[in-house]
């Protein structure tokens, strides 16, 4: 098996699978059937059903977080976290990740089949919420027979379905790891989304989103992601990665893209075009944006009297999710009484920094699964 | 369980202070190894705040819930009385503002519990006085250029404090080294805990 993949000491060859079920009541009062959800699982579920993590994966994310596909020369997204002996150690733990509905790496999304039209959906998909993601990994959570998860993690979009998490199924939770994420986005994030929807909805090919027959519009999807490359560096990881380097001797005239960054921003959009649908990029955004854990309440009312225990991150040159947000979690946490600790992780990466900084996110996930499995085994041993 | 017996002789004078199952707030709690005795011997409820991050990693691995922070702003989230005991061992003289601090801890605490070193010990006197230097002890180990200690106190200068704040010293210990002090402690002990209360 290890000579199909390039990197032998991981997880190796992995696979996803589908969990089919017939409905899911959303937020708006909507109702999506039938559903589907790609998912991966890896390491092995224990006798107890009691060493699952879910790993909720960030915007762009889908369900293959680590291993190789048959075939691929790129391991999934949070290789460097997942597998036997890393931080989510998969010798230990029953890690699962699934494509958020709304998606289109699996899941039903806008680009599925509406089984009312025998089309795709396109603008005819409900609008889905960070909560509706949730439940439908919940109903997924049921169906592996998973009454209590040991903890769920995720970075940006990820944290935010693991605050919903531990707002929706308290009970269902042992831990939480939101990182580098927001219980509310700042009118600066929806900024942000919204010149990316803009540059998607101006290509005149994304024909208010029915282009499943035709040309899609590559060029609006893929500027609105070069737009969201910036907000996930800093200005001292661009400056380190690229400088001002030119790609070739060009005199600007012609406007090519003549400086390392711009060659780099293109090439990240157009190699985002070939896996993600601009539909999902709509209603994704859209839901990040809405998304507002406490609404009106204040934060710690979401948190009293639930018994989840925290691991806050942030980083310290993310200036898309700056810490503040993350200290607002914190704080909601101190109020409400919850167990919590929290870290500024020194980096320079930006916002990406919660899928590089691994050294360090590392130690600490490693540490705290690791205590918070042995209270489990203690408080087991005490009821016994 | 005699394991504690190894450990600095302020972690004992402290975890002899707090009572069972309580809650406790340790700030500057370094590597974790206080609110690590504190859980095994008093099953306490226990919070760190640091502002170090390698001593963070420390506590995680430990088990222990951490914030990383800035002690002169760490309190202003908490409700009146949240905890059972504030724990400031060793971190007082470093604060930019103590006073504010102290009383914030005075606030969030039921009971406060402090621990600093005593600037009028007979060797930094005699330190001072004799040899004309900044004074370096076990105590108060650091160079001028490099220390982080911003503030000077004596156990008088605390006491007088305590007085003019209206805060209560429930039971002070003096030591030096490994010894207690009973005898004038503000000449002869390196360092001072104290249980304080506003009641």
């Amino acid at each position: 098996m290890q000579q199909d993949v390039p990197d032998g000491a991981g997880l190796g060859l992995v696979e996803p699978q589908y969990f089919h079920f017939d409905e899911l009541r959303l937020e708006s009062g909507a109702v999506l059937r039938p559903v589907t959800l790609c998912y991966e699982t890896y390491g092995t579920l224990n006798h107890g059903n009691s060493n699952a993590i879910l790993i909720t994966h960030a915007f762009s994310g889908d369900a293959h977080a680590a291993g190789y596909h048959r075939g691929d020369r790129k391991p999934g997204w949070w290789d460097n976290m997942i597998g036997p002996g890393k931080a989510f150690d998969t010798n230990k733990y029953f890690v699962i990740c699934s494509n958020v509905i709304g998606g289109c790496a699996g899941s039903t999304g806008p680009s599925s089949i509406n089984p009312a039209t025998g089309k795709r959906y396109a603008l005819d998909f409900p609008l889905v919420s960070i909560a509706d993601m949730v439940a439908a990994q919940q109903k997924l959570i049921c169906h592996l027979g998973i009454e209590k998860l040991l903890c769920v993690a995720g970075g940006s979009m990820g944290g935010m379905q693991v605050l919903q998490w531990i707002k929706s199924f308290p009970n269902m939770l042992h831990a939480a790891i939101p990182m580098a994420t927001c219980a509310r986005h700042s009118p600066q994030q929806i900024a942000f989304n919204e010149v990316g929807r803009q540059a998607v909805m101006a290509d005149l090919n994304w024909n208010h989103g029915d282009y499943y027959d035709k040309e899609p519009p590559a060029r609006g999807l893929s500027v609105a992601r070069m737009v969201g490359h910036i907000t996930y560096m800093s200005d001292r990881s661009m400056a380190e990665k690229f400088g001002r380097k030119m790609k070739e001797k060009g005199d600007g005239t012609k406007f090519t893209p003549d400086f390392e960054v711009e060659g780099y921003l293109k090439y990240r959009g157009d190699s985002f075009v070939a896996r993600f649908d601009a539909n999902s990029y709509l209603y994704i955004t859209k839901a990040m944006d809405l998304f507002d854990l406490a609404g009106e309440q204040p934060l710690h009312e979401v948190f009293r009297g639930i018994d989840v225990r925290l691991l806050v991150l942030s980083f310290k040159s993310d200036w898309l999710y700056p810490s503040y947000q993350s200290l607002e979690i914190v704080k909601a946490c101190k109020f409400a009484g919850l167990e919590c600790s929290y870290v500024e992780v020194e980096s320079t990466w930006g916002h990406d920094a919660f899928l590089l900084e691994t050294e360090r996110s590392e130690k600490l996930i490693r540490h705290f699964l690791n205590s918070e499995m042995q209270n489990l085994v203690r408080e087991k041993a005490g009821a016994e | 369980m005699n394991d504690h017996l190894n450990f600095r002789l302020d972690y004992r004078i402290i975890t002899s202070l707090v009572s069972d199952k309580s809650t406790v707030l340790d700030l500057g709690c370094g590597d974790g190894t206080l609110m690590s005795l504190l859980a095994q011997e008093k099953q306490a409820k226990v919070q760190g705040v640091e502002i170090d991050e390698e001593m963070i990693y420390s506590c995680v691995a430990r088990g222990l819930n951490v914030f990383l922070g800035d002690l002169d702003s760490g309190l202003e989230d908490y409700d009146d009385k949240t905890f059972d005991y504030v724990i400031m061992n060793q971190c007082l003289q470093q604060l930019k503002h103590p006073d504010a601090a102290l009383s914030d801890a005075l606030r969030v605490g039921k009971k406060v519990i402090v621990g600093f070193p005593n600037f009028a010990h007979i060797s930094v006197r005699l330190q001072i006085f004799f040899q004309g230097r900044t004074p370096s002890t076990t105590a108060l180990p650091y160079p001028w250029y490099e220390t982080p200690n911003l503030h000077f106190v004596t156990i008088r200068d605390f006491i007088d404090y305590c007085r003019l704040r209206k805060v209560r010293i429930v039971q002070s210990y003096f030591t030096a080294g490994n010894r207690f002090i009973h005898l004038r402690p503000n000449l002869l002990a390196e360092n001072a805990i104290m249980l304080l209360s506003r009641d």
